[in-house]
């Protein structure tokens, strides 16, 4: 047997490949949201998808994020398996009332009779300018939450893969994509498909210390460990890939190899996911830390207009290569 | 109610094992007897109490280690009607409490030790844990890492120094153990003499030929048994230097001088099989020399078989090392925090002496004074061995 084929692609087309796939294999599966059908998706996601596939499983929105959050959770309950897209985290506020005392809780207020196969797709982040109501990274709030599970593919594979496993999850699953990595190229293997959404990666073995980090963060965090080792120190860098709930054993493994541990972290600091991993070290991997948790997150401000001031305000590879630096050799 | 606590035997003491409870719930007990044998590094002790009442119910067993400060007992005051049938009183006071059982796997926060404040040693967790394995002690490491905390690397590397194998991790064997922990004990508490305390030495020779002509005729009128050591003078007479110059007989602590009006000194006892204790014989310059001498005897003999109590291991105000049947001329001691002074004595020896343009042989000693600098300055010293010369020239007014 030969080797699977690996193909050219991008984070974008790898993201609509697994939704073109979703909507051949299950006939209840279809994706509503602002402007997925006509326009092909804010970030062109769903391009072609209309076409394709027609007005019943492509459906436009109006701009009324409560509205058809609701109607997507009403139709999960009625059997359907719905794939509702937010154009961008910030607006999701709107549709927190339906996600949070909606989605969350009915399987727990029915009793366990009525669970909410629904799936979110949101995108996340800053690095494209656009600004305090668009370019936030929330999903470390929605990891608050329970009753819903919190994914962040960051990988071609997991873009790729990452949408069918949560389908198939009986509960809300909601997925956030990074918007400054729709364009990310890389190859994926022809027969890519499903991965599992529980488990957090170590996408690169180091000893000297653990960066712990996710989305869009990780390429840059594996950029900054390439810079580091080239100046004698090793890092392993892990990718969380499900921030709620929190694969705590992947992390704490690695903390009592490396005895150090870095959190980066795209989310403003305070009650960020980033202290809830560092509690959870505290609590769970004490006599492992040779040196107190480190957390490198975004300025607590809202996310800047200007290009200098928004690379400024996120953690970039050079703050993360000065961070792991200060933490080894305590310069 | 008052609460007995695993008492702190020495700066450098952090747990003590309760060996025996000498006596049961409900017995009578007063201010100083000995209510339980205690181990620490430096081996076996008797602790007294320091209240009057009814002894309760133990809260730590015989056999169990405990962080010094833990509560071992209450003891019921006088007034109170406390008989043994009744619940442990711990009980009574706070009824939804659970019986404490075992030793509580979190001791109480210490909130008043009989011995000076130690420092927190700031070090990462794994490397406390590493050196605990290792039976590494970290007050004697220099950490590299963040405002001087001890990391990882630095116990590996003591560790590695010390021939200690870090793979193996295992403890020290059984046997060694107590000889080991008892040159532990020493390693920290003179460790922290250097690092903290700015000595100065001053040295003096003193004509022995008076004082020991004297004890000889002394010695002549009594029976064997109560005949006194040289040593008994050497005390005695620093006993009643102390009384002169105050300022050497005391404590550095909180950055200040504290002086004693008590003067216990500490008197090194070596062991047979190595190491060594500092008991302290109390209020020295109130006995008479029989006294001392019994007092003395009594001493030795009891750190040899380990019967000290925990008062005499704590409470010297000053220390004096007497190796002259060794042979060395001259001591330079280290003084044991956080005293502030410490006297030496080297071995009595016939020497050329000049005087009054006369060359004649006597026999001396050597006297050096170990001070800190914090508390006294040089002159202050150089008065103390003045006056200590001083009262050894009187020997029948020690």
């Amino acid at each position: 047997m030969s080797e699977p084929k690996a193909i050219k692609t991008t984070y974008r087309e790898a993201v609509r490949e697994a939704l073109r796939e979703a909507i051949i294999k299950d006939d209840r599966v279809f994706l509503m949201g602002e402007d997925v059908g006509h326009y092909g998706g804010c970030y062109a996601v769903s391009k072609g998808l209309l076409a394709e596939f027609g007005p019943e499983r492509i459906r436009d929105t109006p701009l009324s994020e409560l509205g058809y959050t609701g109607v997507g959770i009403g139709a999960a309950l009625g059997g359907m398996r719905p794939i509702v897209e937010i154009m961008t985290v910030n607006f999701s506020l709107l549709a927190l009332d339906q996600i949070l005392n909606n989605a969350g809780t009915l399987l727990h207020m029915s009793g366990g009779q009525f669970n909410v196969p629904v799936v979110i797709r949101l995108a996340t982040g800053a690095g494209k300018q656009l600004a305090a109501q668009h370019a936030h990274s929330l999903e470390g709030w929605y990891a608050h939450i329970p009753g819903i599970r919190i994914v962040t593919p960051a990988t071609m594979e997991d873009a790729r893969g990452m949408l069918w496993t949560a389908l198939q999850d009986p509960d809300p699953v909601l997925i956030f994509e990074n918007n400054t990595l729709y364009n990310m190229e890389g190859t994926l293997a022809e027969n890519a498909g499903p991965v599992d959404i529980d488990k957090a990666m170590v996408r690169r073995p180091g000893k000297d210390l653990t960066i712990i980090t996710y989305s869009a963060s990780l390429f840059k965090a594996l950029e900054a460990a390439d810079t580091l080792a080239q100046q004698g120190i090793d890092a392993e860098v892990i990718d969380l890939r499900t921030l709620r709930p929190l694969d705590d054993a992947t992390y704490l493994a690695s903390i009592a190899k490396t005895h150090r541990a870095l959190i980066v972290d795209e989310g403003w600091r305070s009650g960020s996911i980033s202290a809830e991993i560092s509690a959870r070290i505290m609590e769970q991997g004490f006599y492992h830390l040779d040196l107190p948790v480190m957390r490198l997150c975004s300025a607590e401000v809202p996310m800047p207009y200007a290009k200098h001031m928004e690379e400024a305000a996120i953690p970039q590879v050079e703050s993360i290569i000065a961070a792991a630096k200060r933490m080894v050799t305590h310069g | 109610m008052a609460e007995f606590r695993m008492p702190s035997l020495g700066a450098d003491m952090e747990t003590g094992t309760l060996v025996e409870w000498l006596v049961k719930p409900g017995d009578r007990v007063k201010r100083g007897d000995i209510i339980a044998s205690v181990e620490t590094q430096k081996g076996l002790f008797e602790v007294e109490c320091f209240d009057d009442g009814i002894m309760g119910e133990p809260l730590v067993q015989a056999g169990q280690t405990v962080a010094v400060g833990t509560v071992l007992a209450l003891i019921q005051g006088e007034g109170a009607a406390a008989t043994p049938s009744e619940p442990p009183p711990s009980a009574v006071e706070s009824p939804k409490a659970p019986k404490p059982e075992p030793a509580p796997a979190v001791p109480p926060p210490v909130t008043a030790t009989p011995t000076a404040p130690s420092e927190r040693i700031l070090c990462s967790p794994v490397a406390r844990k590493r050196a605990q394995e290792l039976g590494i002690e970290l007050s004697l490491l220099r950490g590299s890492g963040p405002n001087g905390a001890i990391q990882l690397s630095d116990v590996e590397q003591a560790a590695q120094a010390s021939g200690r194998s870090t793979s193996e991790r295992t403890a020290p064997s059984p046997s060694s153990t107590a000889q080991e922990g008892m040159r532990q004990a020493i390693a920290v508490a003179m460790s922290r003499s250097n690092r903290e305390i700015p000595h100065y030495y001053l040295e003096t020779e003193i004509d022995m030929s008076r004082p020991l002509a004297w004890l000889e005729r002394e010695n002549l009128k009594r029976p064997i048994r109560e005949r006194i050591l040289p040593a008994v003078l050497l005390l005695k007479a620093t006993a009643k230097a102390l009384v002169e110059i105050p300022e050497l007989n005391g404590y550095w602590l909180d950055d200040r001088l504290q002086m004693s009006k008590a003067i216990h000194i500490g008197f090194a006892i070596a062991i047979r099989d190595g190491g060594l204790f500092t008991p302290a014989i109390h209020n020295v310059d109130q006995l008479s020399l029989s006294e001392l001498m019994r007092a003395l005897g009594d001493l030795i003999e009891r750190s040899r078989t380990g019967r000290l109590r925990s008062s005499e291991m704590t409470d010297a105000t000053m220390t004096l090392t007497n190796i002259g049947d060794l042979g060395v001329k001259t001591v330079f001691g280290v003084i044991y925090p956080p005293q502030v002074a410490l006297v030496a004595f080297g071995r009595i020896m016939e020497r050329p002496w000049a005087e009054n343009g006369m060359l004649g042989v006597r026999r001396c000693v050597t006297a050096t004074l170990s001070a800190d600098h914090r508390a006294t300055d040089g002159h202050r010293g150089s008065q103390f061995l003045d006056a200590l010369n001083r009262h050894l020239q009187n020997p029948e007014e020690l």
